[in-house]
């Protein structure tokens, strides 16, 4: 179900996934690997196996070493995430300005530890950096969108509505 | 006609102002009124967002803050309409919030634009005198004038390193081989930094001209943008800015009628501190691990696809065209000795108006903090400024004075960086600081150097020993030793300057490692473990608020009496502190 919808998400006009087209278009160029990581991401929501023997059958690297560049970057997922990726800033300006309180309520919240998924598939948590918004610290990034000055009230509020918003 | 223009960088958007600019269309749509509404990116002033400025007939402008969707309603319907401007709510020019002493001692290079123009027209950007500078420089200067008025500029590389740009350009120019590359670094990853993602989002022509020019200084026809993936909306202007400029001609074949070509691309970075590094950047691009590696060969000789490469950041950039236009004497005539021109800083922390600033260098930080910054949230008392990121350190207050430039910030142990200037105060600990930077440190190692990679996790541990209470009186001079070690046995930037934020600490604030170690306490009651928290039975009045917060349930009391907390069960999570509206949870 969900690796379906990801999949829906990441498709072009032409009915094909982003990824595929990527693939397709590979004319042996320099440097195409990590695009093409992403890409595949952005259409699978994570970077499934057989992703990684597609992409080393077209570009020529090695399994192994695809794989030893997507556990370098923090981007990168072996697993499935959730619907919903909260990325909670700890940096040095949200620490400052108690980003703990946040990761902990958000915690709290949907019952997960540290960079976890919750059992309804519906967020995954990330702890990141710094989202570079750190006059609005402390500030999380729910998919695309920011949201600073966060205290752990309005971060549960916040919680309800993407959870809302989900289940309608 | 009035011009509107609602501020729409990722600050503004995420206090709101989308749903103001919303609210601004839905007025002017129901009202049928004829204004040019506009978007533009950050002006600064994010402790104000959203922002919103009415530009009325006689060309005056009156810029609001804290702009929420009811009173962009009100705006429209008295200012816009009836003509009389809502005073309470102006920021700049005299407005009731004294807010324009933001800008009294600010000279904006690299913001001129941000949060004036719509950074997704070309057409506002080339109004204000955009790509006149390339033109200039492809019709009057040869590759080499363009270098020697860089140089004598004295601008300096604003991503860190500070190393003079005209020289670097030089370095690359003088490459042999026919095929060059320049790239742009816009991987901003010090936490406190947001300079870099403010200019590409509000003004990222200036960046591109830039860069179109150092690469008809250097001799190379492509280009490359290097953008964090944490920065989806600079990405996204960018993209626009390219198409644009494509469009125009102003990128490809036979530039503005000359025989300069150039073409750029865009790279997302994949999430790695380390690809902040030249070396690791390239590794990066190619494809691969962004691990960093000896030098020499410099990148100027030996860069991308193994040719010849240029790498300055976005702030670099976005001097340059100014300084064609202006001339290097007027860069030079500001700033320092050492250090020309001016630098943005990133404020951020416990100030009261976080944003960001232009200064000449030179200026002090007592001068940012106060002036600018408008001194410390909550009347709190001002106790260090950290500047660098996790390369950097802490500056005490009592350093306040100091004028900023390259070789006095270097000289308190703390580097300028790329301009992230946190504040702290008396509820921050600075041990506790110095593990946080370590830790990120320790997480965004890319494990090539075993004193980097093996160095950095014993010093955290050694510093959450330390706050965790269990400190040994030697564990001083481990952190020293290990912190020497990894100043001289690592490759790269990242571990050269990894520990820069517990030797500061160390230096400036030994009284706070030594009462961690010694009495187990915590001055700024900022460390858990050696916090506890206690009900003031005066102030209690029973609401059991706590009762309810507490997820340990160690506090305990009848209703309308004084609580009690059971130091035993208690976890020092401090949740009854932050529930209690009577101030009655102290910690000690």
């Amino acid at each position: 179900m969900m690796a379906r919808e990801n999949t829906k998400k990441g498709q072009g006009e032409n009915g094909f996934s982003n990824f595929k087209v990527e693939l397709w278009k590979y004319q042996g160029e320099m440097g195409a690997l990590i695009p093409l990581l992403q890409s595949a991401q952005g259409t699978y929501g994570y970077i499934p196996e057989s992703a990684i023997d597609h992409i080393s059958e077209v570009v020529g690297i090695p399994a192994a070493d695809i794989y030893g560049v997507i556990t370098f970057y923090s981007q990168f997922r072996l697993k499935p995430m959730g619907k919903n990726i909260i990325k909670i800033c700890d940096g040095t300006a949200c620490h400052v300005n108690a980003s703990t309180a946040i990761l902990r309520t958000v915690e709290d919240e949907l019952k997960v530890n540290g960079d976890e998924t919750t059992e309804d598939g519906l967020f995954t948590l990330q702890k990141v950096a710094c989202l570079g918004c750190c006059s609005l610290s402390p500030v999380i990034m729910i998919n695309d969108e920011t949201h600073g000055k966060l205290t752990p009230k309005k971060v549960t509020k916040l919680l309800k509505e993407y959870r809302e918003n989900c289940n309608e | 006609m009035k011009t509107i223009k609602v501020g729409l960088g990722t600050c503004g958007v995420s206090a709101g102002a989308e749903k103001t600019l919303e609210a601004v269309r839905l007025a002017i749509e129901k009202e049928n009124i004829q204004v040019t509404l506009k978007e533009t990116g950050c002006n600064g002033m994010c402790f104000r967002e959203p922002l919103m400025e009415v530009i009325d007939e006689s060309s005056h402008s009156f810029l609001y803050g804290d702009v929420t969707p009811e009173k962009a309603q009100r705006i429209m319907a008295e200012h816009v309409v009836g003509d009389s401007p809502v005073k309470e709510w102006i920021v700049q020019n005299s407005g009731p919030s004294g807010d324009d002493s933001f800008f009294e001692k600010q000279k904006r290079i690299v913001l001129r634009n941000c949060g004036i123009i719509d950074p997704n027209s070309i057409d506002e950007y080339m109004a204000v005198g955009g790509y006149e500078a390339i033109q200039k420089v492809l019709k009057e200067y040869t590759p080499e004038k363009v270098i020697e008025v860089i140089t004598n500029s004295g601008l300096r590389g604003r991503g860190g390193g500070g190393f003079l740009t005209g020289v670097k350009w030089k370095f690359c120019r003088q490459a042999s081989g026919d095929k060059k590359y320049i790239i742009c670094n816009a991987d901003e990853g010090d936490p406190g930094a947001f300079m870099d993602r403010s200019t590409l989002e509000s003004d990222p022509h200036s960046v591109l001209e830039g860069m179109m020019i150092c690469a008809y200084a250097i001799g190379a026809d492509e280009g490359y943008f290097y953008v964090r993936a944490e920065y989806p909306k600079a990405v996204q202007r960018l993209k626009h800015s390219i198409r644009e400029a494509l469009a125009r001609g102003f990128l490809g074949k036979n530039i503005f009628g000359s025989a300069f070509n150039f073409s750029v691309k865009i790279k997302e970075g994949a999430g790695a501190f380390v690809c902040g590094e030249e070396t690791a950047l390239i590794a990066s691009i190619e494809g691969k691990r962004g691990m960093p590696r000896f030098r020499p060969p410099f990148p100027a000789n030996k860069g991308l696809w193994a040719k010849p490469t240029n790498i300055n950041n976005v702030e670099t950039f976005a001097n340059i065209s100014w300084i064609i236009m202006n001339g290097a004497e007027a860069f030079a005539s500001m700033g320092t000795e050492n250090s020309k021109g001016t630098k943005v800083f990133a404020l951020a922390g416990k100030i009261a108006r976080g944003g960001l600033a232009e200064v000449p260098m030179g200026i002090t930080i007592n001068e940012i903090v106060y002036d600018i910054g408008g001194g410390i949230k909550e009347g709190k008392k001002f106790k260090a400024v950290q500047m660098g990121g996790p390369s950097g350190g802490c500056i005490p207050a009592s350093m306040g004075d100091l004028k900023i430039d390259y070789q006095q910030i270097n000289k308190t142990g703390a580097i300028m960086g790329s301009g992230g200037l946190v504040v702290m105060d008396e509820t921050t600990c600075m041990v506790d600081m110095a593990k946080f930077f370590l830790r990120f440190t320790e997480d965004e190692s890319c494990g090539k150097c075993t004193f980097c990679r093996i160095g950095t996790k014993r010093m955290l541990e050694v510093l959450e020993r330390i706050t965790d209470g269990k400190g040994k009186e030697e564990d001083v001079d481990l952190l020293r030793e290990l912190a020497y070690q990894i100043k001289n046995n690592t490759v790269c930037g990242l571990g050269q300057t990894a520990p820069n934020p517990v030797l500061t600490t160390l230096k400036y604030f030994p009284e706070e490692y030594e009462a961690h170690i010694r009495d187990k306490k915590c001055p700024a009651h900022s460390c858990a473990a050696l916090v506890t928290y206690s009900i003031r039975a005066d102030a209690c009045k029973g609401c059991a608020m706590c009762v309810k917060a507490c997820p340990s349930e160690a506090i305990s009391g009848e209703k309308k009496k004084a609580h009690e907390i059971n130091i035993g069960l208690c976890i020092r999570c401090g949740k009854c502190f932050e529930t209690c509206k009577f101030d009655a949870v102290i910690k000690n």
